[in-house]
């Protein structure tokens, strides 16, 4: 057993296995590791300068420092409320939100599949009316899911669309309302401020509503996803992140900063196309994977 | 000159430049800085960015935005990218442009997995008025985009353009389906669509695609907005492919040729860096 684990090692980690000493050379390393899961500059030098003080002239491994910085990004991470939110007396009204294509519609689709599973009864909201075949393409999720869908016209009104969405889920009974948006860039105020209409039309139906904003991250995103962050949640007031586009190559470090700036957590991640493809966030599994090589 | 250097580093990284990216970059620079003994200038740091500027717009550079259309038969344009990017609106973006040509380009819906892909293909057709070619029953892009490319043949289109699925570049069998898509059709210009606000896996995602295709172009979208499209920079050093076009919007006249001297600025947000040079 011993003797395949040694044969199956890269001959260079049997001198790494000897510990190296920490000076540029091993810090650059480590930075290279950290700035490559987009975490961004900020925090990528906090952490190699925390790994210098400690550990400066010292003989380490350099497996064991990322261990230990995993751990610390863990408990960063845990959080308290990452369930979906839920309104007392139903329908708990969710908003989704985000920059164009970063997975918006997919993610109401699974989320929606979930919930419904679960023995939810749900209303969805075809609140993009802007982009060729946006309702179509919710209107096959809806259709897959089998939930009932509320759509306008082509170029409607979305807070119209929105308002009447509410409407339905209050009429049925429904658990939960679930309105899709228009991607936009958070730089065009005119579409910021359509958000801002969104929630008040909302709210107007049923008031305290929406319970749950969702601000959807494309996981390959890179320091953007912090403007992102703030412009969204300024003008949409996010209650919580999906990380979408997960199962690539791309590692989504950009959520920490985002979490320590904005206080917002992650929620679910997308980890494909599929119905079931979404989770629940898990913090231990997310550090795990962010640094390994 | 080591801590102008140090904030030009940082200044590409948080503008998404790739870490092995910027680190090439950087030595380049370096030693261009070096040769031209930056220290003895009047002005060292004004003069470590004029530097820098003049490396990216090279590194960029050159500019091709032609998309080389043949007189022989019709031109088959394919576009493809991770999920997203924007290919099927950049579809519509190419078709605009050709149109003020006086060209009339068909479109191929061959995106058979993303729902309501064909239809949203078929919209934009609609809007800009060219036709488009679509196959609801059939489960194989191959034979779509041949059969594609026949019509444009049959129906003397000059131009065809294939819009892909999206997809991952470590997805391997999507990977080998657009493999299979190149080698059967024979596109002659194959574009890389990548978004605007991608981050450090770029180089990862890029280099998969080129390596799968041998792409002919690259068009970034989505700079319309704040993300300073770093990640163009890691493109083109992987790929080492013109970069065609940047998308600006969602509508189609929202397509311009690229200009390096624009990226370059935008990259490296000249203002901040060199205030941030005079007080280093
Ligand atoms: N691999 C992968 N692809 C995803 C995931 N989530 C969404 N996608 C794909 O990403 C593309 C864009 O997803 P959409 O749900 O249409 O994104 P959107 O934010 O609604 O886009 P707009 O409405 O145009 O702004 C589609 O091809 C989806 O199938 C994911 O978790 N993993
Ligand atoms: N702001 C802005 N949005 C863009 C641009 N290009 C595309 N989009 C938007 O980005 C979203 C995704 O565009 P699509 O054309 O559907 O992307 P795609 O690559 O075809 O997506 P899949 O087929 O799902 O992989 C849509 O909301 C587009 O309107 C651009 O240059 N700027
Ligand atoms: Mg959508
Ligand atoms: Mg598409």
């Amino acid at each position: 057993q011993k003797t395949r684990r040694v044969l199956g090692t890269d001959i260079r980690d049997l001198f790494k296995s000897e510990g190296r000493l920490v000076d540029d050379d091993f810090l650059g390393e480590l930075f290279a590791r950290l700035i490559r899961t987009d975490m961004g500059t900020g925090p990528a030098n906090k952490i190699r300068e925390e790994v210098a003080k400690q550990y400066r002239g010292r003989v380490v491994h350099l497996e064991e420092v990322i261990q230990t910085i995993t751990q610390e990004i863990r408990s960063q991470l845990s959080q308290d409320h990452g369930e979906l939110a839920k309104n007392d007396s139903p329908p708990t009204v969710v908003l989704v939100v985000g920059v164009n294509g970063s997975g918006k519609t997919t993610s109401i689709g699974k989320l929606s599949h979930y919930l419904h599973a679960n023995g939810h009864s749900l209303v969805l909201g075809a609140g993009d009316t802007f982009r060729a075949a946006a309702v179509e393409q919710l209107t096959i999720w809806a259709g897959r899911i089998g939930c009932e869908i509320v759509t306008g016209k082509s170029g409607a009104d979305p807070a119209s669309v929105a308002y009447q969405t509410v409407d339905k889920a209050i009429e049925v009974g429904a658990d939960y309302a679930i309105i899709d948006t228009a991607g936009r860039l958070q730089t065009q105020s005119n579409l910021m401020q359509e958000l801002q209409k969104i929630r008040k039309v909302i709210d107007k139906r049923l008031p305290g509503a929406p319970h749950e904003v969702l601000l959807v991250l494309d996981a390959t995103a890179g320091q953007n996803a912090i403007s992102q962050a703030k412009g969204f949640s300024e003008a949409a007031g996010c209650t919580g992140i999906v990380l979408a586009k997960l199962d690539g190559s791309a590692k989504g470090g950009v959520v920490l900063p985002i979490r320590e700036q904005f206080q917002l957590p992650v929620k679910f991640v997308g980890l494909g196309e599929g119905m079931e493809d979404m989770a629940a966030f898990d913090p231990d599994s997310f550090a795990d994977a962010l640094l390994k090589g | 000159m080591r801590d102008g250097l140090k904030i030009v580093e940082e200044s590409l990284l948080e503008s998404d430049v790739s870490y092995s990216v910027v680190k090439e970059f950087m030595t380049h620079v370096s030693e261009k800085a070096l040769g031209k003994r930056v220290l003895l200038s009047l002005r060292p740091q004004e003069e470590l960015v004029r530097i820098v500027h003049e490396e990216l717009v090279e590194t960029l550079g050159p500019v091709d935005s032609s998309l080389h259309l043949r007189a022989d038969r019709p031109t088959i344009l394919m576009l493809c990218g991770l999920q997203g990017s924007g290919k099927t609106t950049t579809c519509g973006k190419l078709t605009q442009m050709l149109r003020e040509q006086q060209i009339e380009p068909l479109l191929v819906a061959a995106d058979l997995q993303r729902p309501a892909a064909i239809e949203q293909l078929k919209v934009i057709g609609e809007q800009l008025g060219v036709p488009v070619h679509t196959e609801t029953d059939h489960q194989d892009p191959v034979k779509v985009c041949q059969n594609g490319v026949a019509r444009a043949q049959r129906d003397g289109n000059r131009v065809v353009i294939l819009d892909t699925a999206g997809r991952l570049a470590i997805d391997e069998e999507l990977m080998a389906q657009l493999k299979k898509i190149d080698r059967k059709v024979g596109p002659d210009q194959v574009y890389l669509v990548v978004d605007g606000m991608t981050g450090q896996d770029a180089v990862n995602s890029a280099g998969a695609f080129n390596d799968a295709l041998e792409l002919d172009g690259v068009i970034m979208t989505k700079l319309d907005g704040d993300a300073r499209g770093g990640a163009l920079l890691s493109v083109k050093q992987v790929t080492g492919v013109p970069v065609k076009f940047i998308g600006t919007g969602e509508r189609f006249d929202a397509l311009e040729p690229f200009r390096p001297e624009g990226m370059a600025s935008r990259i490296l947000q000249m203002g901040d860096i060199v205030a941030a040079a005079r007080e280093a």
